[in-house]
């Protein structure tokens, strides 16, 4: 990095928080993909006008620019792969507002998404998604990945949830996209645009998000199927009752074989398939519901249920599910992890491609996840010190892709694109569509500064030159 | 005899983190700084640059390293249970191995070592001064752990006259049948709360168990640990070893979380542990409690003038999984009425030789603790580590509260007192 674009930086941010120390080119070279790639300086910022200031001078120097939240994605979408300036958001984490007559909040990026969560529901109030990472990844993060979670059947994903937002662009313009309101048609939508824009539109420097009223109540239950098809069919009872669960969350049967050893509650060798269902809500209204689900549910091979009476019981079923991500090392080192998404129905197909897959390529294949919105968390587990594996592994990964669009599906419904999965994306979009969504890069950000490199393969390289 | 780890030795763990980033929800300097060199992650991945040759011990690596309190909170939540603290404690001996101790933190090394630097530098108020000084040994944490001069406005407890062993004979005799146990009183205890190591020993005479308080003890080892002064824990564990093998015992009962931590924990990831003495190491809340202590409490009527005390987990006891045991003392001890706070687990920021480096810090991540204390309406917080108790007052003496800070067996010695 030249001497110039340091003092200027440290002019902005001061000395402390700017740093081209090898160490701390280290420590914000990788997010969970478990890839490194060194930045040049790392950048603390804590305000919108550093932030705008930082966007300008990488701007004029076509310099990469990296948004950084907590590094929790899972895609690449914060790996420097082309050096630059990795941009830290976490100290801009307060909370403005709660504003519990409009039911909304305003909050930095850097806040971390339970800790948000804390403070609402201690006025009564909710913020719904609910990401497993909630307990670190910032909002900001939350935002440009548009975040899913177990919650998500019943009240949606991130998106779903930002009212407004306050964007610097790669200029270094502060925008404000949306507003307070429910209602507002002014002009384009740019809050839907920048949400899951992965970084790549402009820098989020403040956000307005919608609350809504705390469920009074919640009920968990545990049902144990024969078969996967069970499961399914147990799904798409439920829903065809007209009740929206909280949660809907499913095993398969590799993955119960993972955790039967640990498992606080014993899954017997006929049971191949598990839901995890939740209902929130008013407790009368719950219980009835409940009901219900036993009942419709009943006639689809249950092997056994287990309905939660009390709060440690309920924490007893959520332990099963969190006994998984750790269990899953026991099958082998390497974990290829993807989040496909089909169509509610296409479940059961999906996983018999899967298993189909497994056999045929003699990788083990463990899947869970979302059954309520057709979210699967595809884990390919391998060893890599064996010959060859590497090659396997992505030919299996392009089966399985090519599987879940076939079913009219899609690559990615939580994690994004990054730069894990931008070689596929053409196996979901075509030629045309991509190339709209690249003439909107192109007309935010034209000399390609904020996260080059991510999402499309074949963007413009050549410009890109850190000086 | 038993010796320190080296990074290398740690490479299998090392290379065990997946990079999730879990350990940030739950590393509290982390929480403080929110800097990825302050995780255990960011630790890990400079560990990992460490062993690749990709970066050297170069002064801002020293500087993310220093700031860990091997509380071991990120270890109990990682996915992969990596051992950040032991990898962090030998990357500080590599650091000292090379650039000597001095360099690490403000020169404490230099403060410690020289009597006569003390001296100029000790004003009053100060914790440990020269006097005092004098009777704590050269080894013990103690000085590690409040170097006087480098924390302006600390408040500390006033140190009594007599040490510990100075009011309790070396072995005490017990009934026929009764096996010996050992007390491993730690330097705090000794020097700075013996009150407390009396009462446990007065305890074990009175269910009748042969005591074994060996003089030529010495500190556990965790100050020094934590200081990356790699020797010095190696010297320590050898002499304890040798001070309780003198009689056969059932157990080495420590009254000092961090003691446990270190003699319990951190001897046995040494090479060459010695089992005989390390696997006999127990803490006195799970000691009392399977000899009958909460049903003997539980037993007693209840006093008319209770007081409320809440509970704060120290980390080296949480980490263990302790944390059900000292809860059903306090809710058995007739004279207390016992309230949970939120945030009892959270780290009191003391982090072994951390809150001498990193005062300021050390003192924001305690502070964190007051508002879960304040709304708990509790006249006293209870703990299991005398460290912590220093630590839990200044920060309670700083927010200006009424709070007192006390010792689990200071309840119980009250208690006991009316039977
Ligand atoms: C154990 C684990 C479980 C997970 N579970 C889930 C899950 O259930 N559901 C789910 O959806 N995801 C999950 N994730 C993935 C990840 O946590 C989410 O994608 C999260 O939203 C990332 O947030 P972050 O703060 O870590 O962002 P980072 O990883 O730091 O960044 C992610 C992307 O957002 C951009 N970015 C960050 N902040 C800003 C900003 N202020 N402005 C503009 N761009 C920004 C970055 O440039 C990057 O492209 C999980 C991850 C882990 C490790
Ligand atoms: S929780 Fe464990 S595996 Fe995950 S980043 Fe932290 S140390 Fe690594
Ligand atoms: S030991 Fe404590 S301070 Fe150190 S990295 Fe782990 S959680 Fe953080």
């Amino acid at each position: 990095m030249k001497q110039n674009v340091l003092a200027e930086l440290v002019e902005i941010v001061g000395s402390a928080n700017v740093s081209e120390a090898a160490s701390d080119r280290i420590t914000h070279s990788y997010d969970a993909t478990k890839e490194q790639f060194l930045p040049d300086v790392v950048v603390y910022a804590e305000n919108s006008e550093q932030v705008s200031k930082i966007a300008r001078l990488a701007n004029t120097r076509k310099i990469p620019l990296l948004p950084r939240g907590a590094g929790s994605g899972f895609t690449g979408g914060t790996l420097p792969i082309r050096g630059g300036i990795v941009l830290v958001l976490t100290r801009m984490n307060r909370i403005l507002q709660i504003d519990s007559d409009n039911l909304t909040a305003v909050v930095q990026p850097g806040v971390v998404t339970a800790d948000l969560q804390k403070e609402v529901e201690k006025q009564g109030l909710f913020y719904p998604p609910d990401p497993a990472s909630k307990d670190f990844s910032t909002l900001g993060g939350n935002v440009a990945e548009c975040a899913g979670g177990p919650r998500c059947v019943k009240y949606g994903v991130t998106k779903d949830f930002i009212m407004g937002l306050e964007v610097v662009t790669p200029q270094g313009d502060i925008i404000r996209t949306g507003g307070q309101t429910l209602k507002n048609v002014v002009g384009y939508d740019l809050t839907k645009l920048i949400v899951g824009s992965e970084g790549t539109l402009g820098i989020i420097t403040e956000i307005t998000l919608k609350l809504v009223p705390k469920p009074e109540a919640k009920k968990t239950m545990l049902v144990q199927f024969e078969t996967i098809e069970g499961a399914a069919q147990a799904v798409s009872a439920i829903i065809r009752e007209k009740i929206i669960p909280t949660t809907l969350e499913f095993m398969d049967a590799a993955t119960i074989d993972c955790i039967r050893s640990i498992s606080p509650i014993a899954l017997p060798a006929t049971c191949n398939a598990l839901l995890i269902i939740e209902v929130d809500g008013d407790p009368e209204l719950i219980e009835k519901q409940a009901k219900r689900i036993m009942t419709v549910i009943e006639p689809l091979g249950i092997v056994e249920v287990k309905v939660a009476e009390t709060s440690t019981e309920s924490e007893k079923i959520w332990q099963v599910r969190r006994n998984v991500s750790p269990s899953l090392r026991k099958v082998n080192p390497d974990k290829f992890n993807e989040d496909i998404v089909v169509p509610r129905s296409k479940v059961p197909d999906m996983i018999r491609a899967l298993e189909k897959l497994s056999k045929d390529y003699n990788v083990p294949i463990v899947n869970f996840g979302h059954a309520g919105d057709g979210n699967i968390h595809v884990n390919v587990m391998v060893d890599l010190r064996e010959p060859e594996m590497e090659e396997k592994v992505h030919e299996v990964m392009e089966k399985i892709f090519a599987t879940a669009v076939g079913l009219k599906g899609s690559l990615s419904g939580e994690h994004g694109i990054g730069t894990s999965k931008a070689r596929y994306l053409s196996m979901e979009l075509d030629s045309a569509t991509i190339s709209y969504m690249q003439a909107v890069k192109n007309a935010f950000d034209p000399n390609n500064i904020l996260n080059p490199g991510k999402i499309f393969t074949a963007d413009r390289e050549e410009q890109i030159s850190s000086e | 005899m038993s010796s320190n780890k080296k990074l290398i030795d740690l490479e299998e763990q090392i290379r065990q983190c997946v990079k999730c980033g879990v350990c940030q929800a739950h590393c509290p300097a982390y929480r403080e700084n929110r800097r990825e060199g302050d995780v255990a992650r960011g630790k890990i991945a400079l560990a990992a640059s460490l062993l690749d040759g990709e970066v050297g011990l170069e002064k801002s690596l020293e500087d993310d390293i220093s700031m860990c309190l091997m509380c071991g909170s990120c270890v109990n939540k990682c996915p992969n249970s990596v051992a950040t603290p032991e990898i962090v404690g030998a990357i500080r001996r590599e650091v000292t191995a090379n650039k000597g101790l001095s360099l690490f933190g403000k020169s404490l090394a230099t403060v410690i070592n020289s009597p006569a630097l003390l001296k100029t530098l000790t004003k009053g108020g100060a914790f440990l001064s020269p006097l005092v000084l004098k009777k704590v040994p050269q080894s013990s944490g103690l000085r590690l752990r409040f170097p006087a001069p480098l924390m302006k406005n600390r408040t500390v407890p006033k140190l009594p006259f007599r040490n510990l062993f100075n009011l309790v004979p070396e072995f005490i005799k017990g009934v026929a049948n009764k096996p010996t146990v050992g007390f491993f009183a730690g330097c705090s205890i000794t020097y700075v709360f013996p009150a407390i190591g009396k009462t446990m020993i007065d305890i074990l005479v009175n269910m009748g168990y042969s005591v074994h308080v060996p003089k030529s003890q010495g500190c556990c080892g965790i100050p020094a640990l934590s200081a990356g002064a790699g020797s010095i824990v190696e010297e320590l564990a050898g002499r304890n070893s040798t001070a309780f093998g003198k009689y056969d015992k059932e157990h080495i009962i420590t009254a000092c979380a961090s003691c446990n931590g270190g003699i319990g924990e951190y001897y046995q990831t040494m090479h060459e542990n010695d089992q005989n003495f390390t696997d006999k190491v127990i803490d006195f809340t799970v000691f009392l409690k399977q000899n009958g202590m909460v049903e003997k409490l539980g037993a007693m009527k209840r006093w008319s003038e209770r007081v409320k005390v809440t509970y704060h987990d120290p980390c080296h006891l949480k980490t263990q999984g302790i944390t059900a045991e000292p809860r059903d003392l306090l809710q058995a001890l007739p004279n207390v009425d016992f309230v949970e706070m939120e945030n009892a687990s959270l780290c009191c920021g003391l982090g072994g030789t951390f809150s001498a480096y990193h005062y300021e810090c050390s003192k924001a991540i305690g502070a964190k603790k007051i508002p879960g204390l304040q709304e708990s309406g509790a006249q006293q917080i209870a703990t299991a580590c005398p460290g912590c108790i220093i630590q839990l007052q200044d920060i309670i003496n700083h927010a200006g509260l009424e709070v007192k800070a006390v010792h689990l067996l200071d309840l119980i010695r009250e208690a006991l007192a009316k039977e």
